[in-house]
């Protein structure tokens, strides 16, 4: 369960009324699929950073498994790291090295040993589909390959989440289709909580459970997706479901 | 005959003290290159006042001429190494010169590491020195490869000028041996030996950097 209260973030050169986010309060049940969805500047980047430990609240805190990490800064929190696997924007690979070096360097961090690191890297690439590729470098590999191995290495270490930023973004819609079944086979196998930062009505429609609305640093919309995107009740909902053609990812089995 | 003898003497002087010096300044100038990078405004630690006189002491040393280094130091030289005069007395000048160079050369191929890879690194709960060793040093590997092909021709050019200054090695083997002498054609064996020994360098590390270069 990750339980987000009160959270707000202004950054230095802001106002409290152009704060990047204001008193942003939700909480992600354990074992779904949550969309969080915005247009550009409405704080998603914001509360990844504020998630992955990046950043610092201004007041209001996090709890990831009733463990607390607002505060706890970039060079600390190790178990609420080891919980919350994360997949960022850019994949954010080490680009030398081999794709299953890359997903057995959360577990290296750790000083796990190599022979269950290597157990562990074998499973994940047959998981995510990428047997093959375990000895190339990442530049040899396409967007979505790439976008598969961040989600192996952000498994890597067992986390109880996995928080995906914009996963679909550089993706053309065949790849984000596989991309968006895979999320899902690995939600049903492993019983990982899936968080999707988005601006696409469509993953969010295709793949997740419930979805908050972020608007200008505050969610203005929570609930179920068919029910908000079905009873839209905020402009900004209203705006995100038919601002342009709403790409329709089909319903990934 | 003999002058054959004499070159490969005097290039073995060379090769010798610009590898001693080699290996010294990047014990010393690497870990400084990395410390710039970690206090910069958006390091691990950033520092601004560290990074800044830190700065400042790196250009000003790089600034100084590399003749007036030498006689600067010879005091120190002296006390270092017992005398002024020689090849072995000639490693603390070039040492003492290149160090502030490969802070600057180390630093400039660690800032090319992409800002996200780190914050990725950080987010999964990396210690800083994990990070230097992993992320910095290993992403930035064949810059940095490429960096040390740029010091030690830079520090073999200065060796052959500390050979004016008695330094041994084949700067002094063509100034005293053949600029004093009016041997023209002994001055140019000499420098096509520098020629061939900077070329072979340069391409053997431009090799090895393209080799372990996987990004491409």
């Amino acid at each position: 369960m990750i339980v987000l209260s009160n959270l707000s973030k202004t950054y230095a050169q802001q106002t409290e009324d152009n704060a990047a986010l204001k008193g942003v309060s939700f909480e992600v049940r354990p074992g779904e699929i949550f969309g969080l969805i915005g247009k550009s500047g409405a704080g998603k980047t914001t509360l990844l950073r504020i998630l992955a430990q990046l950043e610092t609240p201004t007041s209001g805190y996090v709890d990831v498994n009733g463990v607390r990490i607002a505060g706890v800064g970039k060079h600390g929190g190790d178990e609420v790291k080891r919980q919350l696997g994360i997949v960022f924007q850019n994949f954010d690979l080490l680009m030398q090295k081999t794709v299953e070096q890359n997903i057995a360097f959360p577990l290296q961090l750790r000083g796990i040993e190599k022979h269950e690191r290597m157990r562990r890297v074998e499973e994940l690439l047959k998981l995510v589909g990428l047997s093959d590729k375990a000895k190339a470098y990442p530049a040899m590999l396409s967007g979505g390959q790439k976008q598969r191995v961040a989600i192996a290495r952000a498994l890597a270490s067992d986390p109880s989440s996995l928080l995906l930023d914009e996963p679909t973004s550089a993706l053309d819609s065949v790849t984000t289709r596989s991309i968006l079944s895979l999320l899902k086979e690995i939600s049903e196998q492993r019983k990982v909580t899936i968080i999707i930062i988005t601006h696409e009505i469509g993953v969010v429609k295709s793949i997740c459970q419930r979805v908050a609305v972020l608007d200008e640093g505050n969610v203005v919309e929570i609930g179920s997706v068919s029910d908000v995107f079905t009873r839209p009740q905020s402009p900004m909902t209203r705006l995100l479901l038919g601002a342009k053609e709403v790409t329709d990812f089909g319903n990934p089995s | 005959m003999e002058i054959l003898r004499d070159i490969l003497l005097a290039t073995g002087e060379t090769l010798y003290m610009s590898l001693v010096s080699l290996v010294i300044s990047y014990l010393i100038g690497l870990p400084l290159g990395i410390l710039l990078i970690l206090t910069q405004s958006d390091g691990l630690f950033p520092r601004k006042t560290v990074n800044t006189v830190l700065g400042w002491i790196v250009d000003m040393a790089r600034s100084v001429p590399f003749i007036i280094l030498m006689i600067l130091i010879v005091p120190v030289t002296r006390w270092v190494m017992g005398t002024a005069i020689g090849t072995t007395a000639a490693i603390v000048p070039l040492t003492l010169c290149a160090i502030p160079f490969v802070a600057r050369v180390s630093e400039q191929s660690l800032k090319e590491v992409d800002k996200g890879t780190i914050e990725a690194v950080l987010a999964m709960g990396a210690k800083p020195w994990q990070i230097i060793l992993h992320v910095y040093l290993n992403e930035a590997l064949p810059s940095l490869v490429r960096g040390i092909a740029l010091t030690a021709i830079n520090i073999i050019g200065y060796s052959a000028m500390a050979g004016a200054l008695g330094g041994g090695g084949l700067g002094n083997y063509a100034i005293t041996e053949g600029y004093y002498r009016y041997d023209t054609t002994l001055v140019i064996y000499t420098v096509l030996v520098i020629v061939v020994i900077v070329i072979l360098l340069q391409t053997t590390f431009n090799f090895v950097a393209k080799k372990i270069n996987h990004k491409k």
